[in-house]
């Protein structure tokens, strides 16, 4: 018997088990929404805006590892989500985007509410199309979920013409489809890895750089077992970070940009360089030129494009992370790195990472009470100062998840990914740390963490500025903080170096704001109050709490490489 | 690092959007697209694709990858360093000119003819003659420069190249 494309559209989402979509309603999608209406198993979520509505998939999918599934409407609601769909894409992260269109005669007409989102998108997803005939609507769904999932993950859209909707057809949704241009990578060269285990094994200053591959694969396990058995050393990029648990005595930190110093070094001094799952980033290599001198290098990763592309290699291998490492594991033999292992230290102990302890409240000892607090859970950030400092300071057990926006850097993602992640994970406790900045790029999301039962714990460090930037005007702009200050208002000196007096003491009050939405509300101005405010957060499990600590105005992110500098070169006070 | 030409064919699905999806690739990343031609294949919902290409050695090789990583596109060929037989299409439309002038355009057309039926007269008018040439680029390109530089008025339109590979290596 023939249904309506709505009816096949819930059918499709039923059968690829989903049970929770992102959604946003509109012209284009009335029908979709209405037969959303009509079943119990899907839990339809009405984000406030577009953009938040996408960071929720994401971090609903990176908390449950499913994909995040959305729908808005054509025109602004498609065109408010490429944002959230670049974010994805650069993080590799599995969604499904529908977006209605207007019915296909009206394509072309600048029609109201009319876009060519597939086109705007192409660059940003791994898939786009819109259906141009109800008969392939079941078909295109179902690549829709195998492409977003399977392979290096990412974001698919499907656009569907509203007439399509309402069309009867056929009510078969396929069990598989074949794609004959696209075929995962499921398997390992054994020469190359063999090639690969070999030059690891005969290194004499070995390193592995994990990255957010390792993660996205679920081999966190496999890669500590592998680095245990050899005793090789290994750090990670902010993606990377946690798949080997940091607490980990083979663990030296984060490199890059604002890596520990020890990692930064251990890189630039191995011999060997064993990378898997990261596509050599600018904020991980600095000047390419001086990136690992000394090693050899060996690039893991599901991407064959990503290999080759800004570090030149000596063994390239194309393969899923746990793949790869399931045999190295295998060939692993003990290896002695006493020597190296102790020169890293001596390299860690010459410079820490640690911040100032003498006058106030600092980023580090919020972060060292979060870690005490919520030993457990999923911690996500926003962009900026307060992204590194956790990615710093944050403790990765086993088993603890860190969701951020590492590829992109989208300020606002924090607080939609964190209400996001809770939905999928309602488990667990979820943390979001953020700064005043980004909180304020979509704090229209607290409706939804309030009327989604999403408690939550919000960490706001305000320091009264779009502090990332206002420490490159402190270090390298002469201290012109040029539209930085979020207090900043007419009349405000142009020469302004600095609070004073005159500044409102709130925008906005955080306090205030969020009790407007029923949530609760705490300021924490002295280190005193951390613990306690993050207990009571933690206790209260009705509503999401809100914590804004005020920290001081010229905190610095350190240690750091100036953009383009070789990592060797480290500002570290 | 030496930048030269490098041909690729492509085989893709045959779909809306593709075409865009691959010349994006191609503008979004800055690689230096020289000519792009599009048709169907034997099959009808496969298309083929021969692109040219002015790179380096590394760059040549991701834009071979990023191709490989389309879901549209089914086939990537390197044609740089393989026997195959290509051709371009260009019309030639010299106006203005007299008798003698023209006698001097049939004269050329039959130099660069080599291959009987390369180049042909294929309108005539009182004052103007269009030449079809099917040749190499090179050819056409040198084609071109001639024309240009002893008329005064010549209309150029012209094709990317399309390649196949040859079936006997010494018929290049």
């Amino acid at each position: 018997m023939d249904i309506t494309g709505r009816k096949l559209f819930v059918k499709a989402l039923q059968e690829e088990g989903v049970d929770t979509i992102f959604a946003y309603p509109g012209g284009m999608v009335t029908d979709l929404v209405d037969e959303l209406y009509k079943q119990e198993g899907i839990r339809v979520v009405l984000p406030r805006h577009e953009q938040a509505l996408i960071h929720e998939a994401e971090g609903y999918a990176r908390a449950t590892g499913k994909v995040g599934v959305c729908l808005v409407t054509s025109g602004p609601g498609a065109t408010n989500t490429i944002t959230g769909i670049a974010d994805a894409h650069y993080d590799s992260v599995p969604l499904v985007i529908f977006t209605g269109q207007v019915p296909q005669n009206l394509i072309g007409n600048d029609a109201f509410q009319e876009v060519d989102i597939v086109g705007m998108t192409r660059s940003i997803t791994k898939y786009g199309v819109t259906v141009q005939d109800r008969k392939d609507l079941g078909k295109t769904i179902k690549m829709a979920f195998h492409i977003a999932r399977t392979g290096k993950p990412g974001p698919v859209l499907i656009d569907i013409p509203k007439n399509l909707q309402t069309q009867t057809g056929s009510a078969v949704y396929p069990e598989h489809v074949d794609i004959r241009g696209y075929k995962p990578n499921e398997t390992v060269h054994i020469g190359q890895l063999k090639k690969a285990y070999k030059m690891l094994k005969q290194a004499k200053q070995p390193l592995i750089l994990a990255g957010g591959g390792v993660n996205i694969a679920g081999a966190g396990q496999l890669l500590t077992e592998f680095a245990e058995k050899m005793n090789v050393p290994v750090v990670t990029t902010i993606m990377g970070k946690g798949s080997i648990p940091t607490d980990h005595p083979l663990y030296i930190g984060n490199s890059g940009m604002h890596g520990r110093f020890s990692a930064n070094k251990a890189v630039s001094e191995c011999d060997v360089l064993f990378s898997i799952g990261t596509r050599f980033n600018d904020r991980i290599t600095g000047d390419l030129n001086e990136f690992a001198p000394k090693a050899k290098i060996v690039h893991l990763d599901i991407d064959a494009a990503s290999i080759s592309r800004n570090v030149v290699v000596d063994v390239p291998l194309t393969a899923d992370a746990k793949i790869a490492l399931e045999r190295l594991v295998e060939y692993a033999e003990p290896k002695n790195t006493e020597k190296w292992l102790a020169k890293i230290a001596a390299w860690d102990a010459e410079n820490p990472l640690e911040m100032r302890r003498d006058k106030g409240m600092s980023p580090q000892m919020i972060m060292e009470s979060i870690n005490e607090v919520f030993p457990k859970g999923i911690v996500v950030t926003d962009v900026g100062q307060h992204q590194m400092w956790a990615t710093q300071y944050i403790d990765m057990p086993v088993g603890k998840k860190m969701i951020t926006s590492g590829g992109l850097g989208t300020m606002g993602f924090g607080f939609p990914a964190a209400i996001g992640a809770k939905l999928g994970a309602p488990e667990q406790d979820v943390v979001c740390i953020t700064g005043d900045g980004g909180m304020q790029m979509n704090m229209q999301e607290m409706a939804t963490a309030i009327c989604e039962h999403a408690p939550i714990t919000v960490c706001i460090l305000n320091n009264y500025y779009l502090g990332m930037v206002r420490q490159m005007q402190q270090l390298f702009y002469g201290k012109r903080y040029e539209i930085t200050c979020l207090r900043r208002q007419v009349g405000c000196p142009d020469n302004c170096k600095g609070p004073n007096k005159a500044c409102p003491p709130y925008v906005p009050d955080f306090v205030k704001w969020a009790e407007s939405y029923g949530a609760k509300a705490i300021r924490v101005t002295e280190e005193s109050q951390i613990m306690e405010a993050l207990q009571e957060a933690k206790a209260n499990t009705k509503t999401t709490t809100v914590i804004e600590f005020m920290i001081a105005t010229d905190e610095l992110v350190l240690p750091m490489v100036k953009s383009g500098n070789p990592m060797s070169e480290m500002i570290l006070k | 690092m030496t930048m030269k030409n490098r041909w690729i064919a492509l085989y893709v699905e045959n779909q809306v959007g593709v075409l865009a999806k691959v010349s994006g690739l191609f503008s979004g990343k800055a690689y230096n697209l020289q000519s792009l031609t599009v048709g169907t294949t034997e099959h009808e919902d496969v298309s083929r694709m021969t692109i040219c290409v002015t790179s380096d050695d590394i760059t040549f090789e991701q834009i071979k990858k990023q191709l490989n990583c389309m879901v549209e596109v089914i086939k990537v060929m390197d044609l740089t360093n393989v026997p195959l037989h290509m051709k371009e299409i260009l019309y030639a439309k010299v106006k203005g000119i007299d008798a003698g002038q023209k006698a001097e355009v049939f004269q050329i057309a039959q130099v660069f003819n080599v291959n009987n039926g390369n180049v042909k007269v294929a309108d005539i008018g009182e004052d103007s003659i269009l030449l079809e040439c099917t040749l190499t680029e090179h050819r056409n390109n040198d084609l071109i420069a001639l024309l240009k530089k002893k008329f005064k008025h010549v209309e150029i339109v012209r094709g990317g190249a399309v390649a196949v590979e040859a079936i006997s290596t010494s018929c290049r």
